[in-house]
């Protein structure tokens, strides 16, 4: 997500503090010097992940530090969870698969790594899906496994569940 | 207190060699059976000496005589039954252990086909008539998980259990993941080392795991289940490159019984576990991990089979009855 706020003196590290205390990944800090803006007051864009739970948390603390928010851009697609397929992949059309998958509009299949040993063996591929929420994730997986159903795939499943 | 044993297989074996070896644990053996004889005396039997005729002539005792006449004899304050598994009826075990109990007779079974098959049934049976049923040896050979289930643990409330609870799966898994072999070469290993039988289906497609788990959802939360309520996959369908591609991501996989009520959840199937996860255990081993609310989460591991490690379970069992029913002797 994308966060903007002006950048007065000690804003900047104020509002830094908080995000990893709630255990968010800054990606990028960018200053934007607008030419209208008065001298003192510098646009900031902090871009971080953060998953979705903690995010209402963390907009709090930021104000809690004296931090005034401009502007809260929100992207999706926090959870990763990664499966592993085996069968015959191609051959039951991968691309349906994964079509599907990303038809859902909230996940969609961000990694796939396919080992192919010989013809007519079946394969093997490590599948990579983000969501958006945790009970988006469980949904996707359910599609998978009634994919996999489906197609005669065996799927292996993390233990313990997805992560953030 | 009189022990009556009822199959001499490998456990039962295992058992007579531990009461030959430690007459301080006080049991008395008065009777033995296996599948084409038997032997009673009231006044108690050498347990070496029964081992010693099984091993020269194939026999424990007389024949004409059988487990049923072992039973009716009713010279025995506590039955051993360690028959054959059948997964399927639970028999000839399940009308063993029931006459036994009809008699106010407690009950030791290292056997998972009755108790998998009908344990509301036998457990409200041994209800009635006042006495214990246990059966450590059913799963995890010989880790304690029932005890540390109802002893241990007590006053926990439970959230879920998971666990590696075959050891023919886990050794092959571990070979694969080790030296690369194909599922095909493990197995064939693990035959050859007598990890696996003959027909390794029962092991493989992931059965024998979720009986131990229908037998551990039914203690833990009497929920009622049958092997027919599990959704299995076994590892039977696992490729080299499935094993690689989880190592990829410091990762293994292991064949995993779960269960958990709360989120309707029984199954047993190959999955992905870091490999510093507490149950990711090498060759052989058996380990269950129990989710509770008091002390959090508590990781059993040991020998999953054997004939001595067995007999450990079953020595507990008859020990845990012994402590309790003391005082009505």
């Amino acid at each position: 997500m994308k966060l903007e706020m002006k950048d007065s003196p000690g804003q900047l590290v104020a509002a830094l503090t908080p995000i990893s205390e709630y255990g968010g990944n800054i990606i990028a800090v960018i200053h934007q010097r607008e030419p209208e803006s008065s001298s003192d007051t510098l646009g900031v864009q902090i871009v971080l992940e953060i998953v979705q739970e903690r995010l209402d948390a963390l907009v709090g603390a930021i104000k809690l530090q004296g931090v005034s928010i401009l502007r809260l851009g929100e992207e999706r697609l926090l959870y990763r969870q990664s499966v592993i397929m085996i069968g015959h992949l191609i051959h039951t059309d991968i691309g349906d698969t994964i079509g599907r998958i990303d038809a859902t509009g909230f996940a969609e299949v961000a990694e796939l790594n396919v080992h192919m040993p010989a013809i007519a063996e079946p394969s093997t591929a490590l599948i990579t899906i983000k969501a958006t929420t945790r009970s988006e994730m469980r949904r996707a997986l359910d599609l998978l496994r009634m994919i996999a159903t489906e197609k005669g795939l065996l799927i292996v499943e993390p233990l313990g569940g997805t992560e953030a | 207190m009189r022990v009556a044993v009822l199959g001499l297989g490998a456990v039962g074996k295992g058992l007579l060699r531990m009461l030959a070896a430690k007459p301080e644990l006080g049991f008395v053996l008065t009777a033995a059976a296996d599948s084409s004889s038997a032997r009673i005396d009231p006044e108690g039997l050498d347990p070496a000496g029964i081992l010693d005729t099984k091993c020269a002539t194939g026999r424990c005792g007389v024949s004409g005589l059988t487990a049923a006449d072992v039973i009716a004899s009713g010279a025995f304050d506590v039955l051993v039954e360690l028959t054959p598994t059948n997964a399927l009826t639970g028999e000839p075990a399940l009308t063993h252990i029931r006459s036994a109990l009809n008699q106010g007779k407690h009950v030791v079974t290292s056997n998972k086909g009755p108790i998998a098959a009908d344990y509301a049934g036998l457990a409200a049976l041994a209800e009635d008539a006042g006495v214990a049923l246990r059966y450590e040896a059913t799963v995890g050979g010989a880790i304690p998980v029932i005890h540390a289930i109802r002893d241990g643990l007590a006053g926990n409330r439970f959230s879920s259990i998971t666990g590696v609870l075959n050891g023919t799966c886990n050794y092959i898994l571990t070979r694969m993941d080790d030296e690369g072999l194909t599922y095909e070469q493990a197995l064939a290993e693990a035959r050859e080392l007598g990890y696996a039988e003959a027909d390794p289906t029962y092991d493989v497609r992931g059965i024998d795991a979720a009986i131990k788990l229908v037998i551990l959802a039914n203690t833990c939360w009497n929920l009622g289940v049958t092997l027919d309520d599990v959704a299995i996959t076994g590892i039977d369908g696992l490729t080299v490159d499935a094993l690689r591609l989880a190592a990829d991501q410091d990762c293994t996989i292991r064949l995993i019984g779960e269960v958990a009520p709360a989120e309707n959840l029984l199954r047993v199937a190959p999955r992905v576990l870091p490999r510093n996860h507490p149950l990711v255990i090498e060759g052989t081993l058996n380990a269950v991990m129990l989710s509770t609310d008091m002390a959090g989460e508590v990781t059993l591991m040991g020998k999953g089979a054997g004939s001595v490690e067995t007999a450990s379970a079953i020595i507990g069992d008859l020990i845990a009855i012994r402590d309790r029913y003391a005082e009505c002797e």
